[in-house]
């Protein structure tokens, strides 16, 4: 199965082109750069160096989120419109699981807690674990939660393995963490902070395919002004926002 | 020559087909009005998500009742700007993925010269020509020697006509988008209260609406304070036509010293029948010689056939972009 893969969630910018299991070609910027100017050239690229044309492609992944507003739809707009368009498979993989996804040379015997920054003591987040088969298991489901909220709640169970915690901004929550958990808990290494598109693909191998049309990022958070209208709509039970005229 | 266009500028994903740049052989526009409704404004991240959401589909309904492929397409263009960033991205990623899995030009569109172009699906453009841009977000006076030659000769100062009209219409309790109620019940009232004609008698082609505005506050509130009942039709119809009498009188004017052979009408206000009523009447009594173009209302509103008209000169010229193509939110014409 050939792959083509982008994750563009948060400053990082990644594109790769996976044959079975074979990484063809791997880009990783890690600049403050623009996303909506590069993704595009820099696919083009990669598939140029894969010698493989967008037609020889069998499925398209992409990092469905958490992560920057703005990023996430990027990817995805660009996910989307090439799936449908050219009648690709579309697999979404959480942006969050494609660091997680890193420790792949570790023992499996430890819970990895991935970590974006989001903004005002607030991270993205989510608890992982790998199986003896080298499966990524999702213990519990990505959040937006505060961190100390999350360090709290970790605390509170028994963990018979150590906790990692990976990704660009786990350093900067590390102290929250080894306040409520002490030693149990600690930091992967940095080379393995930042998304690759390559284990990205091979994450993407094993999911199952989503329809290109209703693919949309999985923010985990609403709008401010949609969280405010909903506090004071308590009763809502869904509308349809976008009609045809 | 067949165009495949989209539009995501601010609440509306579009997408069109246009035949030669002249010819609609589909518009879908969907509108995210319901969801902005709940905030009394265009909320710009929400404005995003939902293009995301409705993207792929729209331009699919596009094709489909355009009944076309990507092999019969010779282009696929896009507005570029100006408008809400967060929208305009969705636009332009989804026209570069389109353009680059089908290996078509990319055209980059001007969302303003879009809805001066939404007149040529009407009639063909005679040159030269004046265009009174009326939106949410412009008021611009717009002179054209020829295609693709735009020079600005009046915009506003302040408030965009279309903004000022959803402000007043907050004040006076009606839904958002203010514009099409005000308009309503500016049919129903009289010219009671005389609102400042702002910059009217000003030896220039520029507009003033923050005066007007704060007027009509005043007046509204001052009524309160009082304890007073004011006709709201009357305080609609007195808005509506202070908007209308500068509005039309500076292009009256504008097209007389430029001996234009054509005044179009576009952007979203040009729904207006205040506006599309008071500039025919003006060009039918102090006019000869020069036709009025008044789009047809589903092309007032942004929507992506603008684009393809607007597009068709751009593929002829080979102004293409490539896949670095970024949305533009500050685009001027």
């Amino acid at each position: 199965m050939r792959i083509l893969a982008f994750d563009t969630s948060n400053q990082p910018l990644s594109v790769a082109v996976v044959s079975d299991d074979v990484i063809l070609a791997e880009q990783l910027i890690n600049v403050k750069r623009n996303h909506s100017v590069q993704l595009m050239p820099i696919i083009d690229e990669m598939l140029k160096q894969a010698k493989l044309s967008l037609d020889e492609i069998d499925r398209i992944a992409v990092a469905k989120g958490p992560g920057s507003y703005t990023g996430l739809r990027i990817a995805a707009t660009v996910a989307k419109s090439l799936a449908w368009t050219k009648d690709i498979e579309l697999v979404g993989v959480s942006s969050l699981k494609v660091v997680v996804g890193n420790r792949f040379d570790e023992n499996t015997g430890e819970m990895i807690i991935p970590i974006f920054d989001a903004r005002r003591q607030n991270i993205y987040t989510g608890l992982y674990t790998r199986k003896n088969d080298g499966e990524i298991l999702e213990v519990m489901e990505d959040v937006h939660v505060a961190a100390e909220q999350w360090a709290e709640m970790l605390a509170q169970k028994e963990w018979p393995c150590p906790l990692t915690l990976i990704g660009a901004d786990a350093p900067a929550f590390f102290e929250i963490f080894k306040e409520k958990l002490g030693d149990q808990v600690r930091l992967a290494r940095p080379e393995q902070y930042l998304p690759r598109a390559s284990v990205l693909a091979f994450l993407a191998q094993r999911e199952e395919a989503t329809p290109a049309h209703s693919f949309t990022p999985t923010y985990l958070k609403l709008a401010e002004a949609e969280e405010n209208w909903l506090k004071e709509h308590p009763d809502f039970e869904g509308g349809n926002w976008v009609e045809k005229i | 020559m067949l165009i495949l266009s989209i539009e995501t500028s601010c609440d509306e994903t579009s997408a069109s087909v246009i035949e030669n740049g002249d010819t609609i052989k589909s518009n879908i526009v969907a509108s995210q009005i319901n969801s902005h409704k709940r905030f009394g404004g265009v909320v710009p991240e929400i404005a995003s998500r939902h293009h995301v959401e409705y993207i792929t589909l729209i331009i699919e309904e596009a094709m489909k009742e355009a009944k076309v492929t990507f092999d019969d397409l010779d282009a696929v263009a896009v507005t570029e700007g100006p408008g809400l960033v967060g929208a305009l991205l969705i636009g332009v990623n989804a026209a570069k993925a389109i353009a680059y899995a089908h290996d078509l030009p990319l055209i980059p569109v001007n969302h303003l010269a879009g809805h001066i172009y939404a007149n040529q699906l009407v009639e063909p453009l005679e040159f030269p020509l004046l265009a009174l841009i009326v939106s949410g977000g412009h008021t611009e006076l717009v002179y054209m020697k020829e295609h693709g030659d735009f020079e600005i000769i009046g915009e506003t100062r302040d408030d965009a006509a279309g903004e000022a009209y959803d402000k007043i219409g907050r004040v006076l309790g009606v839904p958002y988008p203010g514009g099409k109620h005000i308009d309503e019940m500016a049919q129903l009232g009289k010219d009671t209260f005389h609102f400042p004609r702002a910059m009217i008698h000003e030896d220039n082609y520029d507009f003033s609406f923050s005066g007007l505005k704060s007027a009509f506050i005043n007046t509204v509130h001052n009524a309160n304070q009082k304890g007073e009942e004011l006709n709201h039709n009357d305080l609609a119809t007195s808005f509506q036509y202070a908007v209308v009498d500068v509005l039309v009188d500076k292009t009256i004017r504008a097209a007389k010293e430029y001996s234009v052979k054509q005044i179009i009408l576009a952007g979203g206000v040009a729904a207006n029948s205040g506006l599309r009523e008071g500039l025919s009447k003006a060009v039918d009594e102090q006019l000869e010689n020069i036709r009025l173009v008044i789009p047809p209302l589903s092309l007032t509103g942004d929507n992506a056939a603008m684009i393809g008209a607007a597009a068709f000169l751009e593929v002829k010229k080979k102004h293409t972009a490539n896949l670095a193509l970024n949305a533009q939110p500050g685009l001027t014409l």
